[in-house]
Formats: C-alpha cells, structure tokens, sequence
C-alpha cells in the first residue's frame, strides 16, 4: 500500500478570491479518493515545511495574484526548479509559499513528489465571496488534482 | 552641482511598507527620512462606537506577528477603566500566551530577516545553504511559539481566545504538558540561536541612548510595570502622554514619538535588557555573559543577541508558568462595564505599546490611542541613519545602502503587515 497524498488548500476564508485553494480542497475530500488526505492551511507559510517534509507526494492548491485571466490555473512543478515570480504566490506577511518552497528546496526538505496548482485571482476584498470567474475553476482544479493523484497511484 | 539619485524599489525583510530618502549634498548627509504608513491612525477612529470588550480583537488585527501585544495593551487598558483585576493563573496564562509571540517573533526577525545581513547573504533562502541547522533551528523556535499561540489563543495567528477578564476557555494541566515537552526543546534550541548569533561580526557603533522600557518590581516586563528610562524617567503608565508627545512629520503618514523634555528615545530588547538585567534570572544572565553581554549595551547591532538572549527567558519562563500551573476556577473574572478611562503599556517584542481608551456608561468606546513600539523608535532610527550614512558615505552605494537596511532591521520595524516594501532613495547633489 502506497503512503497517502496530502493535498493542502491555501488561503484566507475572509478576504475573496484568496480562499480558492481552500475551495478546491474542500471539493477534492468530497471526492473520496483513496489513500490522499486533505487539509487545509492559512496561517504561516514557514510552517509547510514541518508538514511536507519526508512526504512522498504533496499537492498544495493556492491563489495567484491577478494576471490576465482570473480563474486561470496554473500547474507548477517546483522540483523542476525555481517558481515563476510574477505569479507572486506570496503572503501578506514577510513569507509566502514561493519563500517557503525556495527555503524547502534549500534545506533538502522539499517531498518525493510536489505539484502547485496556482489559480489566478481578481479580487482579494475583505468578506467578498469568490469571483465569478474563480468560483467557475474551483471544479476543474479539483478535477484535474483527483486525475493526477489518481495516475500517480501505483507509483512509488 | 552634480546630483545623483539611487532607488532601490525592493528593501525586504522588513514588515511594512515605507520609503527611507537620504539627501546627500556636497559629501554630506543633508537629511534623512524614513517614511513609513502606519494603521493605527485608522484603527483609533475604527474603535469609536465598538464595544470596549472588542477592542482587543479589533487592535489585534494591526499585527499578523504580534497580535498578542495588541490584544494585551487592549485588555489591560480596558480593565484598567472598568477596575478589573486579573490575578493568579490567568495573569500567568497571559504572560505564558505573550512568551510565545516573543518566541515566533524573536525568531523569525533573528533568523529569517536579521541573520543574512551579518553573514552577507542577501535572504534567509540563500543563507540557508552555508547554515541549514541555524536555519532549521530558527523554523523549529518559531515553530514552538505559534504552538503556545495554539493553545491558549485558540490559532496561530490573530488568536482569539483573549477576553477582558481573562479567557474564553482556559487549559487543563494535561493539555499543557506536551507544550512544556516542545518548550523544553526550543529552550536548547534557543540557547544555541543565541551562541551562533554572539559570534557574528558587529559593526563599531555606539550612542548614547536614552532607553525606555517597563520595569516591574519582580518579573523581567512584559504585561506590566512602570514606564523608566536609564535618564530617571519612571512614571506610572497612566503618565505616559504627559511624559511623550506624537508629533506629525510631513514626510510620514506615521506620528513619531519623542519625549517632552529629551526627544528621541529607544525601545524594544536593547533597552529591555538594559535597564531589567536583573530581573532576567541567574541562568539568563549568566548566558549573556558567556555570550559577552552586559546592561549598558549601546551598540543596536547587537540587538540581535539581546532578541536571542530574550528568546532564551522567553523559554525559561513559559517553562515556569506551564509547571506552576493550577487551572483557576473560571475562565474570566466578572467584569461590568462603566465609565471611565483606561490606559495600559506592555512590552511587544518591539518595545512598548501604549493604549488608551475613554468608555462610556455602556461601556463604548468614545476615544481611543494607540502608539506602536515602531512610531516611538522611528526617530531614533533616523539619528542611527544619519551616523550610519555619514560614516559610510565614501563606500560604494551598494554597501551603503546594505549598511542602512541592516541599522533599520537592528529595530525589527513592524512598519505594517498588509504589504513589505520600503523604497531606499538616495540623492546627492
């Protein structure tokens, strides 16, 4: 039996479109996929590298800042190197994910297996409910997380 | 006259957003300013109308990392206008709650923000390559505070299980048990933090500061005590805003804070150390002597030892409380509105935090003020600059600019938490 993925949802339930990859998460457990655990996290980004570490496979699911196309979702695979920048995955404190990923891979304590699903937001105001547009992602993130962790099984 | 304009749009490692300008005419320092955007101003305009009992998670939300100095000026404050006394455990389980944000904090501006600019990286990330263990070690310390956040607080950040009068739920003997475990540990660690920081190359730097910082008859401050300076100020809290003046400056939507008689003054663990070394224990004082540390420090570079050395108390003093421990038979002492004004000082992990409230009969709040640690040091760190600048002014200005950001993050300015950028001008004519 294989170890089980986790799959984490990032994000501020308050504060708009930076709840997504809580959303997302939260669609994925509905799923009901076998071996994967599903959590979700909003507070210090330092403390994913206690969570991830030593893990086989971890799927973490975050809000992008606005780009071109809100709702847009992006795939980033951080073990093939460092993440883009302007997707600016950051934190309203003095570290985001992308400084916690970078901080991981330094330290050697990134998992086997790691894939950021990166959703373009458009609007980050205080009790404000989803965008339209990034409400309309949240089923094909979870779906494409689910396709992923699904071919993934099996694997060591 | 020639005129030479640098900017740099990027200065991290700060919490906030600001702007530092330094004007350069004819080879020397003509001014400096230090611009910065505080919240406060808001928030004191935010609280009138709310209910006093809400104005510890309103003030709260001013500090994503020091939420807990908020919530503890607020409380006290409010308690002081409605004469409520909070004694025994849970005057204990405060002071435990707040020795966890001195150690998150603490580390995470030693480690992650201060460290790099000692070792000549230029972030925690690439510094972490030459010194995972610092590092990791840094990560685990912060990682034990956010723990003492989670229990008492009920979550890591913005925590919301204060209340004036004590708590909304209170801990049993057992739940605090595996935190005294994590506590134990991070005291190790904190110890070795604080021997990796000793052996960093200071810069020479001295002035002759006027140091502010509570002092209380028997604890080493951190809710409560006297106002004191090392010039003879000692007052009672309720004196502050005779003693201290918030003046405006057209260059900062901040007030800065001076003392009515001296002007500028320091805050935060440099003068903590200084003027309450003998309240730190003997263990504590015998490290910062190991570590050649003494009252009378007037380098801020090394504040960053002092942090250590305070993450060390933090440590030991959680450990104290958690075994002294007897769950109080309620989790909040009664407590009934009236009116009346409060006032209440505590020391955050920056230095002071002064908050004032004017109640009415039903306990709203009619006036409200806060002044943050960072408003209060943000003109002594401009004098830090001008000596900094003035010193350094024939090096390239790379280096000079690398050696002003390292004299504004002697002070771990919690300039804002929605953003951190400070924009670093630099003209000369």
């Amino acid at each position: 039996m294989s170890a089980p993925a986790l799959v984490i949802g990032l994000g501020n339930p308050d504060r708009g479109d930076d709840a997504v990859g809580l959303h997302v998460a939260r669609r994925v457990a509905t799923l009901g996929l076998p071996d994967v655990v599903v959590e979700e996290a909003g507070g210090d980004s330092l403390a994913l590298l206690d969570r991830w570490a030593g893990l086989g496979r971890v799927v973490l699911v975050d809000a992008a800042a606005p780009l071109a196309l809100p709702g847009r979702i992006h795939r980033l695979d951080p073990l093939a190197g460092p993440l883009p920048r302007d997707l600016a995955l950051s934190s309203t404190h003095a570290f985001g994910l992308a400084e916690a990923v970078e901080l991981a891979r330094t330290l050697g304590l990134l998992p086997q297996r790691m894939t950021i699903y990166a959703i373009e937001a458009a609007c980050f105001d205080p009790g404000a409910a989803l965008s339209p547009a990034v409400a309309a992602a949240v089923v094909p993130a979870a779906g494409r997380i689910a396709a992923e962790l699904a071919e993934g099984q099996g694997d060591a | 006259m020639a005129t030479k304009t640098i900017r740099v749009d990027t200065l991290t490692r700060v919490e906030g957003e600001g702007a530092l300008e330094l004007d350069i005419a004819d080879g020397a320092v003509a001014g400096v300013r230090l611009s910065i955007f505080e919240p406060p101003r808001f928030f004191e305009a935010l609280l009138r109308g709310r209910a006093g009992a809400e104005a510890p998670d309103i003030t709260a939300r001013i500090c994503g990392i020091c939420p807990v100095a908020y919530q503890m000026s607020a409380l006290h404050a409010i308690e002081d206008a409605w004469g409520v006394t909070v004694d025994g455990p849970l005057r204990a389980l405060r002071r435990l709650l707040y020795c966890g944000e001195w150690i998150e904090s603490h580390a995470l501006h030693i480690v992650l923000l201060h460290a790099p600019d000692f070792l000549g990286f230029p972030d925690a990330i690439s510094m972490a390559a030459a010194h995972g263990e610092a590092v990791q070690r840094g990560l685990a310390l912060k990682k034990a505070g956010n723990e003492v956040l989670r229990l008492l607080g009920g979550r890591e950040i913005h925590p919301v299980n204060v209340r004036v009068g004590g708590f909304y739920r209170v801990p049993t003997r057992a739940e605090l048990a595996p935190l005294a475990a994590t506590l134990e540990t991070a005291h190790a660690q904190a110890i070795a933090l604080a021997r990796w920081v000793a052996r960093f190359p200071f810069p020479e730097f001295a002035r002759d500061y006027e140091f502010v910082a509570l002092r209380h008859p028997d604890e080493y401050p951190l809710n409560a005590g006297r106002i004191v300076s090392n010039r003879g100020l000692d007052i009672a809290v309720a004196d502050y805003e005779a003693a201290f003046a918030e003046r405006h400056v057209a260059h900062s939507t901040a007030l800065q804070s001076g003392l009515r008689a001296r002007g500028s003054y320091l805050v935060g663990p440099l003068a903590r150390f200084n003027l309450n070394h003998d309240r730190l224990g003997p263990s504590v004082q015998a490290l910062a002597a190991e570590l050649g540390l003494a009252p009378g420090c007037t380098n801020p570079f090394r504040s960053i030892v002092v942090r250590a050395i305070e993450v060390v108390y933090a440590c030991e003093e959680a450990l104290r409380l958690i075994a002294a421990y007897t769950p109080p038979p309620a989790p909040a002492v009664p407590v009934v509105p009236r009116a009346g004004v409060g006032t209440a000082c505590t020391e955050a992990p920056r230095g002071i935090l002064f908050h004032r409230y004017r109640l009415d009969a039903e306990g709203s709040i009619l006036e409200a003020r806060i002044v943050p640690p960072t408003s209060q040091n943000q003109s002594t760190i401009e004098d830090d600059l001008r000596i900094i600048a003035t010193r350094d002014l024939q090096l390239p200005e790379d280096e000079l600019r690398d050696h002003c950001e390292q004299g504004i993050r002697n002070y771990d300015p919690c300039i804002s938490c929605s953003t951190h950028f400070l924009r670093l001008e630099v003209r000369r004519r």
